[in-house]
């Protein structure tokens, strides 16, 4: 076994990329997740590889598109104002097929909003922030050993299937320590990527990256093909953590850091025999959606709980489709729901349905 | 028989999609003449701009990436960062570098990124139809300055290569014309080095290449080369603004 080491969740994030591989950083300052550039540009010079600050959020996705298509493993990371400047990048990227892995640790919003966490980006995360129709494998870790391996597993995401993948925390998990367990070495899935633009080396016609296709047969036909790669991926990559669904009467669901918030609100309820049960999306997409219709033929009720004005409540009601009535209850403006309050919802919806 | 003209082997042997008269053929050429005369075809890999040459990817046969509107220096510099030991270019209109791409380009410049740019300058936005451009003139008539551009209301036309000569990390800064055979002539030898600066390693180099619109000008090929003489010239001054002394 590896090291454990005590240490904060943007820089476990920026240890888990170098362990994976990744030699190329490109980054804009933006609180809460700057450690990321801090640790980078500390740390990446070290083992050979390139931290760049660049002018802005846009240049530097594009930064990433450059480096991502010239063949190396590839990062940036910024927060939700900075996020929504890449999505220009990200839609690029994802037609061109190009792996990265993008981290966002939200920050309240709308607009300049707030520094503390929030999770007011699921839609912009899951359903395309940025134009046309793509999508990119959306990973929410809830502790930072499950960040620090999700990381790792960002980068072989990215290349087998040639997706961008976010990793998308709040503030909570980029500021927080805990202790992480680092393995002795990471498994790296390796690709030749014989489509990047390494120079031809006059040995092959020459690699050319582009996302744009005038003729619209052509387009469609492109569509086609990256419609057909994410449901690829969303039968063979959904993650999901259920925690005492069975025999459950209601069900949370909570990602990333509120989840355990509603961790502990099941211990509370166990006490007064409620039995509460836990589905944790570990994947926000492809959105682990067979985990609710199993919970929905015997639960009571659902109730999502989230950092946001109801977001991934949308997702759990397409999933649950009219079968169970389905509630919310969120906090915005970085403030968190306590366990009282989590709870006493629950209650109130138990009464309601008639206990 | 001797051969005196051909192809050169980085252009691929396809037509090009550009109007008659327009000038981003004669430069393509001068291009791929330079990396067939430096022998960098297979270590080059070129970045094109979204506006009339944005499908170029297709026209040279160096691998080549396909940028966002103005952010052609962004990705180069991430190609280039991989490939510290690579050729890497873009070539961009003055719509995609002085307008949208402003930021890229300055601070791709002040970083010294040892990437090469092929500036094309027509003073207008071609592909979207003859909008105005950050460098049309003075008193010309644009689809959106329909009354001439007027400082005004409008600005003044940007001089690029004054602008980024004043920064540290450019190393060569040149403008230069491709309305006669003297001036392509010289164009060319710009072109090739702002490449060999690029690979000794001195920094950013740039060529600004004084172009033509005939479609969007609405006036006719030969008047077009002219009126690049008679007006553009004279607010946009040929020569050397930075490197004419680095040894190559």
């Amino acid at each position: 076994m590896g090291k454990k080491v005590l240490m904060k969740g943007n820089e476990v994030i920026a240890e888990a990329a170098i362990r994976a591989g990744c030699t190329h950083y490109f980054g804009y300052p933006i609180t809460p997740q700057s450690d990321i550039a801090h640790y980078m540009a500390k740390q990446l010079p070290l083992v050979g590889g390139t931290f760049v600050q660049a002018e802005s959020e846009v240049a530097a996705i594009n930064m990433l598109y450059g480096a991502s298509g010239a063949g190396a493993r590839c990062m940036t990371s910024s927060s939700s104002p900075g996020i929504s400047l890449k999505q220009e990048g990200i839609s690029y990227m994802a037609c061109a097929e190009l792996p990265a892995v993008i981290v966002n640790i939200v920050r309240c919003g709308p607009g300049l909003g707030g520094i503390l966490p929030a999770q007011g980006d699921y839609f912009q995360a899951v359903k395309g922030g940025g134009h046309g129709d793509y999508k990119m494998v959306v990973l929410a870790p809830a502790n930072l050993q499950e960040l620090y391996e999700l990381t790792v597993e960002a980068f072989n995401i990215a290349d087998k299937y040639r997706t961008l993948v976010m990793i998308m925390g709040d503030g909570n998990l980029g500021q927080m320590m805990e202790p992480v367990q680092f393995k002795d070495q990471e498994d790296i899935y390796k690709d030749e990527k014989a489509w990047a633009t390494v120079g031809t080396g006059m040995k092959r016609k020459h690699n050319t990256i582009t996302s744009i296709y005038i003729e619209p047969e052509v387009l469609e036909a492109h569509n086609n093909k990256l419609q057909k790669k994410y449901a690829l991926i969303a039968e063979k990559e959904v993650r999901v953590e259920e925690f005492n669904t069975e025999n459950a009467d209601i069900i949370v669901t909570a990602y990333g850091t509120v989840a355990r918030i509603v961790k502990n609100v099941i211990k509370l309820a166990k006490k007064d025999n409620i039995n509460v049960g836990l589905i944790r999306p570990i994947t926000l997409w492809p959105f682990p959606s067979e985990a609710y219709v199993k919970c929905a033929e015997y639960a009571k009720a659902f109730l999502s709980v989230e950092l946001s004005a109801g977001q991934m409540v949308e997702d759990v009601r397409l999933a649950v489709n009219g079968k169970k009535p389905v509630y919310f209850h969120g906090r915005t403006g970085g403030m968190i729901p306590t366990e009282k309050e989590i709870y006493d919802k629950i209650k109130e919806i138990l009464e309601k349905l008639g206990g | 028989m001797a051969v005196v003209f051909d192809r050169p082997h980085a252009l691929v042997d396809v037509s090009m999609h550009y109007c008659p008269g327009c000038t981003h053929g004669i430069v393509h050429r001068l291009v791929a003449e330079v990396i067939d005369e430096l022998n960098i075809e297979g270590t080059t890999i070129g970045v094109s701009p979204v506006g009339c040459a944005y499908n170029n990817y297709l026209y040279f046969n160096c691998d080549m990436q396909q940028a966002a509107h103005g952010r052609a220096p962004a990705v180069a510099t991430g190609v280039k960062r991989v490939h510290p030991d690579k050729v890497v270019f873009t070539y961009q209109g003055d719509g995609d570098l002085a307008a949208i791409g402003t930021a890229e380009i300055v601070h791709a410049a002040a970083r010294g990124e040892k990437i090469t740019t092929v500036f094309i300058n027509n003073a207008i936005y071609g592909m979207t139809s003859g909008q105005m451009a950050p460098t049309t003139l003075v008193g010309q008539v644009t689809t959106t300055s329909p009354y001439g551009r007027k400082p005004e209301i409008q600005g003044y036309p940007i001089r690029v290569c004054e602008m980024l000569s004043t920064l540290t990390g450019a190393a060569f800064v040149e403008r230069v014309s491709v309305h006669d055979i003297k001036n392509i002539r010289n164009a060319k030898k710009a072109i090739k080095k702002a490449f060999q600066v690029q690979q000794k390693g001195y920094g950013f180099s740039i060529v600004e290449v004084l172009s033509t619109c005939p479609t969007n000008w609405g006036i006719n090929p030969v008047d077009a080369m002219k009126w690049v003489q008679d007006k553009m010239i004279p607010y946009y001054p040929l020569g050397n603004f930075k490197g004419a002394d680095l040894e190559v």
